[in-house]
């Protein structure tokens, strides 16, 4: 089973994105789950999604707290290192939104060499493609790249699927790019 | 093996429960929107604002007339749903003794919330255990794909001639309501076959009708009185009738689960309780709702410990299934009660009512286990250390009250 937790604001779409890598997951003929952690539901706070996937059906209903993935999709949580960083298992991944090298970042926030760090400029990627500063489904490209848990194709079928014409599109596209020019260090 | 076609979707629990009351031939819904319901309320008005179901939405302005207009549309031979959480349930207090006492097969869903004050959203059952003495069938859901199962199966519980009453299915606010998974879902025909369509009983009432048999209904044509004045002439007999009524529903809830069974595939142990390596087990952990999902996790991780341990979950709670659950635990060294509710001043709700069923049964020692108030999380480590006090408590069996995964 993976397990897989998101940091985002509210607002920015974490829920959305964990439930479409969940539902392209069972499309891929897996067990998922995707889950929010609603504390104060304001827009911008700080909030977390969690995702699990698994070969076998899930009974787990409980909170994640050693995750293999982490993702963070806005760079300004960057400065919560303790929060980014809690239980991270290793050989885990950290997925992050950052015009930062992985290998800077990794000097500045003290990550342990046991977890690979995942660099990528989605919020470059989604404002060209998207318009705006979505980069929840950007973010799932890179994710993928860094384990590849779910097939490209279901992912983009789920977000055509959520977002249908031009806007699954644009995400589309973001997701495509977001694959290519992630790099791990 | 199944015997129909089903599709895998990705649904939490909500959307679960509204795909299911699409597929119900519901006449009428009548709800106000509550979190961590809200998105049942929603997805049900999409559905009737994009045609994809024919079914009346009253909107109103509160909980108690959510529920009030459901009594008026089942009173006049309506299927009915509602659905609420928390504060909404306690608003409707008054409303649920008087639709389980005119015998009302109104369905509810309940996404579990802790009541106020102070105030929170997430997940414990105080809200529906302060429904517990009201007179309704209450079913319990381990997560999205049993709340949609268990609406379906409500209905026919509710409306079977020998029940008559009003089924609540409950469901963990939050860890059942907004978690995405998979859900098998029958398709449309299979399900309107299953549950059919609402039919009223028929009787006489000579005193105003003469001999012709009326429909058991509002209709202004052969009027009837539903809750008259009923004094001490009358309304102990009335009682007498519900409480027999409760006892006889066991065997319809029995039988429609199995015949849910058969078409889906899917049981929840025997429709009543559902025991996990609970046979050879000398320790069990008995309780109710999503976090006995948790406890399987643990259960094998410590099988594979060595520890002879299992579990039993209460599915359903009202009518008490103390012929499933008595059996599976009277033989036990020890049995641990997870309570995610707490009657102040005395013990959980569900220690109570095992406490009370094993009383004179030469039993194991109970220890009640109150967590996960206001959503406080249960993870499998902390589920591990209360198998451990389970484990000791031949050495250990005093408190009987333990409250866990709380600070100082």
């Amino acid at each position: 089973m993976l397990e897989i937790r998101w940091h985002g604001r509210g607002g920015q779409g974490v829920w959305s994105g964990s439930a479409v890598l969940a539902l392209a997951a069972i499309k891929a003929g897996k067990y998922a789950q995707s889950f929010p952690q609603f504390g104060p539901e304001r827009g911008g706070a700080p909030l977390e999604g969690y995702n699990r996937i698994s070969d076998r059906p899930i009974t787990l209903h409980c909170s994640i707290y050693e995750p293999h993935m982490v993702i963070v999709i806005d760079p300004t949580l960057l400065k919560y290192p303790t929060r980014i960083l809690a239980g991270i298992k290793d050989g885990g991944h950290l997925v992050v939104n950052t015009e930062e090298e992985p290998q800077d970042l990794r000097k500045r926030l003290g990550i342990k060499h046991s977890v690979k760090v995942w660099a990528v400029d989605a919020t470059t990627i989604a404002l060209e493609e998207i318009d705006r500063p979505a980069t929840n489904t950007a973010m799932l490209g890179a994710l993928i790249r860094a384990v590849p848990v779910v097939p490209m194709e279901r992912i983009l079928e789920a977000v055509r699927e959520r977002w249908p014409g031009e806007v699954g599109e644009k995400n589309v596209r973001a997701i495509r790019r977001a694959y290519e020019e992630v790099v791990m260090g | 093996m199944t015997a129909v076609k089903q599709v895998i979707m990705g649904l939490n629990g909500d959307e679960a429960v509204a795909y299911a009351v699409k597929q119900c031939n519901v006449d009428v819904v009548s709800a106000y929107p509550i979190t961590p319901q809200t998105i049942i309320v929603e997805k049900i008005s999409k559905f009737v604002n994009d045609g994809e179901v024919d079914l009346e939405f009253i909107k109103v302005e509160s909980e108690h007339s959510a529920l009030s207009a459901c009594v008026g549309a089942s009173a006049a031979g309506a299927r009915t749903f509602t659905a609420t959480a928390a504060n909404g349930l306690q608003l409707m207090h008054e409303i649920l003794y008087i639709t389980s006492s005119l015998r009302l097969p109104v369905v509810m869903a309940i996404a579990n919330r802790a009541p106020s004050g102070p105030i929170n959203i997430h997940c414990d059952h105080n809200d529906s255990m302060g429904a517990r003495d009201s007179g309704w069938i209450q079913i319990y859901s381990e997560d999205a794909q049993e709340a949609y199962d268990n609406v379906i199966q409500a209905f026919r519980i509710a409306e079977h001639p020998d029940v008559l009453l009003p089924v609540m299915v409950m469901m963990d606010g939050f860890l059942i309501t907004h978690t995405l998974q998979n859900v098998s879902v029958l398709d449309d025909y299979a399900v309107s076959e299953f549950v059919g369509y609402r039919r009223v009983d028929m009787i006489k009432v000579p005193a105003i009708h003469g001999d012709k048999e009326v429909y058991r209904m509002l209709n202004p044509r052969y009027p009837l009185t539903f809750g008259p004045l009923d004094l001490f002439d009358y309304y102990m007999e009335h009682k007498m009738q519900q409480i027999e009524t409760m006892k006889n529903a066991k065997k319809i809830i029995k039988e429609v689960h199995d015949e849910y069974a058969k078409l889906s595939g899917r049981f929840y142990g025997d429709g009543f309780v559902e025991p996990y390596k609970a046979d050879d087990a000398d320790f069990l952990l008995v309780g109710l709702g999503s976090t006995m999902g948790t406890v399987k996790e643990v259960v094998d991780d410590l099988r594979e410990e060595g520890f002879k341990v299992g579990s039993v979950r209460v599915r359903v709670f009202r009518p008490f299934p103390e012929e499933s659950l008595v059996p599976l635990l009277r033989d036990k060294t020890a049995v641990g009660v997870l309570d995610r509710g707490i009657s102040f001043g005395s013990y959980g709700q569900l220690y109570l009512d095992i406490a009370a069923h094993l009383y004179g049964r030469m039993g194991p020692i109970l220890i009640d286990f109150v967590y996960g108030l206001g959503g406080r999380d249960m993870p499998p480590s902390l589920i591990k250390s209360v198998f451990r006090e389970i484990i000791e408590a031949e050495k250990n069996p005093e408190p009987v009250l333990r409250v866990r995964g709380v600070r100082g």
